[in-house]
């Protein structure tokens, strides 16, 4: 139990990650691997300031503008310098590790006799005490993030991934649209670094490794969940992606339970995306 | 209104493929004008077209668009000015974006997109009655996905968008060359439609002879990356469908 109840607790550190996927993938139509970098500098800057006696809840500002500057960075060398996007995330989390690096000191820190934020209910871990900091996280971004995408600079902001032509004729400038969709979709990101570092006690520099393959995958579950329902509200249409990163990390678990050997852990998962983007093409060719 | 001097351009400058695609062209449209622009393939209409909403910029020569200066000026920040209709018909409506929310887009296209919540109650009747108007029966699925709906549809209610926020002047590049017929009569309508509701300059590029003769106060032969006629409306009116043909 406490075993899919810790896989529970993931999920919802991670949903934030995929939502910001879901932003730079399924709004704006830019493949945006600048993640796993974004999601080691959020953990990083928390690493910093909470083992300095900084506040938890004042590491939230700046983990997410240190994650918004680094998605902002991809974007002007893809808007401004024309590079593709996919080299422009390549070389941005490439960069990226050499910062947190210096930034971190060393390669790994223990959060030792620090008050994160799943310690805040109760001095002593428990399922409530680490569900409830993460599920009202996310329940805010979801808030939020709904508001956000039905006000008018929300519907330019959609527009510009689904129909650039349309939205450059309707006086919307695309490319300083995608530099503050690619800032929201990796402050995003960075918060979930924030909360996964604090969860397991520790940040290391390796710890985004390959996270956007999760985020990836989280985001396709979310997205069929979306078409097998016919979901065209926005709001509900977040309302998935939180759903799908749970699912995601249930399956992880139930593999894990089965007596894989977690070494073949990022395997499991590269497989598992595999089959998620495959099946649909399946059903797609017996038709 | 709009004022085309001495405007050059050239594609593939310096390569083998160079092409000449304007070669000082002037042209001056008057307020209230519904100039139709013909030509052959090549004849650089869709490119004269494509200086003055932005998509290109010229090599040389100045481009206004009521006494302003737009030489430099991206498309989107002549939004203020112009309304644009493509001739994909898909490529001026967002698919997976609401009717709704499509026609909020054109309300604010010369306005800033705040974060409020616009598309309230006396938003979507207003739509609803701008749409009522086509017939199609679409006033009711207002939050229905654009990308459901045919090319046809789609292309009629880019033009109805267009009229959404204080339109001056409408760019129509051959935006019925998609489409059947009967659509085709129901777009071309739409802005005469317009036309006489809000008094826009219009600026039509097609192929279709019929519309050229039909339609318009003034018409406007390219050849060879110039201007070689321009017809005001009594020297337009007094041609017949077979003298705009021999042109070609």
């Amino acid at each position: 139990m406490e075993f899919y109840l810790s896989a529970l607790v993931l999920g919802l550190c991670l949903a934030c990650m995929a939502l910001g996927i879901f932003i730079s993938m399924k709004i704006f139509n830019i493949p945006d691997i600048t993640t796993d970098g974004s999601f080691t500098l959020g953990a990083v800057i928390t690493a910093m300031l909470i083992t300095h006696h900084q506040n938890v809840w004042i590491a939230i500002p700046a983990v997410l503008c240190s994650g918004a500057l680094a998605g902002m960075i991809t974007a002007w060398i893809h808007t401004k310098l024309r590079i593709d996007a996919l080299l422009a995330g390549i070389l941005n989390m490439t960069a990226l590790y050499s910062i947190n690096l210096v930034l971190l000191g060393r390669s790994n820190v223990p959060f030792i006799g620090v008050k994160t934020i799943f310690k805040w209910l109760s001095p002593v871990s428990s399922a409530t005490s680490d569900m409830i900091p993460a599920f009202v996280i996310v329940a805010i971004l979801i808030a939020l993030l709904s508001y956000l995408f039905r006000t008018d600079f929300g519907i330019a902001v959609r527009a510009t991934g689904n129909s650039p032509s349309m939205a450059k004729s309707l006086g919307i400038n695309n490319d300083k649209m995608k530099v503050i969709g690619l800032g929201i979709a990796n402050a995003l990101t960075a918060l979930s670094g924030y909360l996964v570092a604090q969860y397991q006690g520790f940040t290391d520099i390796n710890m985004g490794i390959g996270i956007v393959i999760t985020g990836l995958g989280t985001v396709l579950i979310g997205d069929t969940l979306i078409k097998w329902l016919k979901i065209t509200s926005i709001s509900k249409q977040l309302l998935m992606i939180p759903i799908g990163s749970i699912v995601f990390q249930m399956v992880l678990a139930v593999t894990l339970s089965m007596g894989v050997d977690p070494n073949l852990l990022k395997l499991v998962t590269a497989l598992f995306v595999l089959a998620i983007v495959y099946i649909p093409n399946l059903k797609l060719k017996q038709k | 209104m709009i004022k085309i001097e001495q405007v050059t351009k050239k594609f593939n400058a310096g390569t083998a493929n160079e092409v000449v695609a304007l070669k000082g062209v002037n042209l001056q449209i008057n307020a209230g004008e519904y100039v139709v622009l013909i030509g052959t393939n090549g004849s650089g209409k869709s490119t004269l077209l494509n200086t003055i909403a932005g998509a290109e910029f010229v090599d040389s020569g100045k481009v206004s668009i009521d006494s302003t200066d737009v030489t430099k000026l991206p498309d989107y920040k002549r939004s203020r000015w112009l309304a644009r209709v493509m001739q994909n018909p898909l490529a001026g409506t967002a698919p997976d974006l609401s009717i709704l929310d499509n026609f909020r887009l054109a309300a604010l296209r010369t306005k800033s997109k705040g974060l409020k919540i616009g598309t309230d109650a006396a938003f979507k009747s207003e739509v609803k009655e701008r749409i009522a108007h086509l017939g199609m029966g679409l006033e009711n699925k207002l939050e229905q996905n654009m990308g459901t709906l045919s090319g046809g549809q789609r292309q009629a209610l880019t033009i109805v968008m267009s009229a959404m926020d204080d339109p001056k002047i409408i760019l129509l590049d051959e935006p019925t060359a998609a489409l059947d017929p009967q659509s085709a009569e129901t777009v071309m309508q739409l802005v005469e439609q317009i036309r006489a509701e809000f008094g826009v300059t219009v600026i039509l590029v097609t192929h279709n002879m019929r519309h050229a003769h039909k339609f318009g106060n003034r018409l406007v032969l390219m050849h060879k990356g110039n201007v070689q006629k321009d017809l005001n409306a009594a020297q337009k009116a007094a041609l017949s469908v077979n003298d705009i043909f021999d042109w070609f």
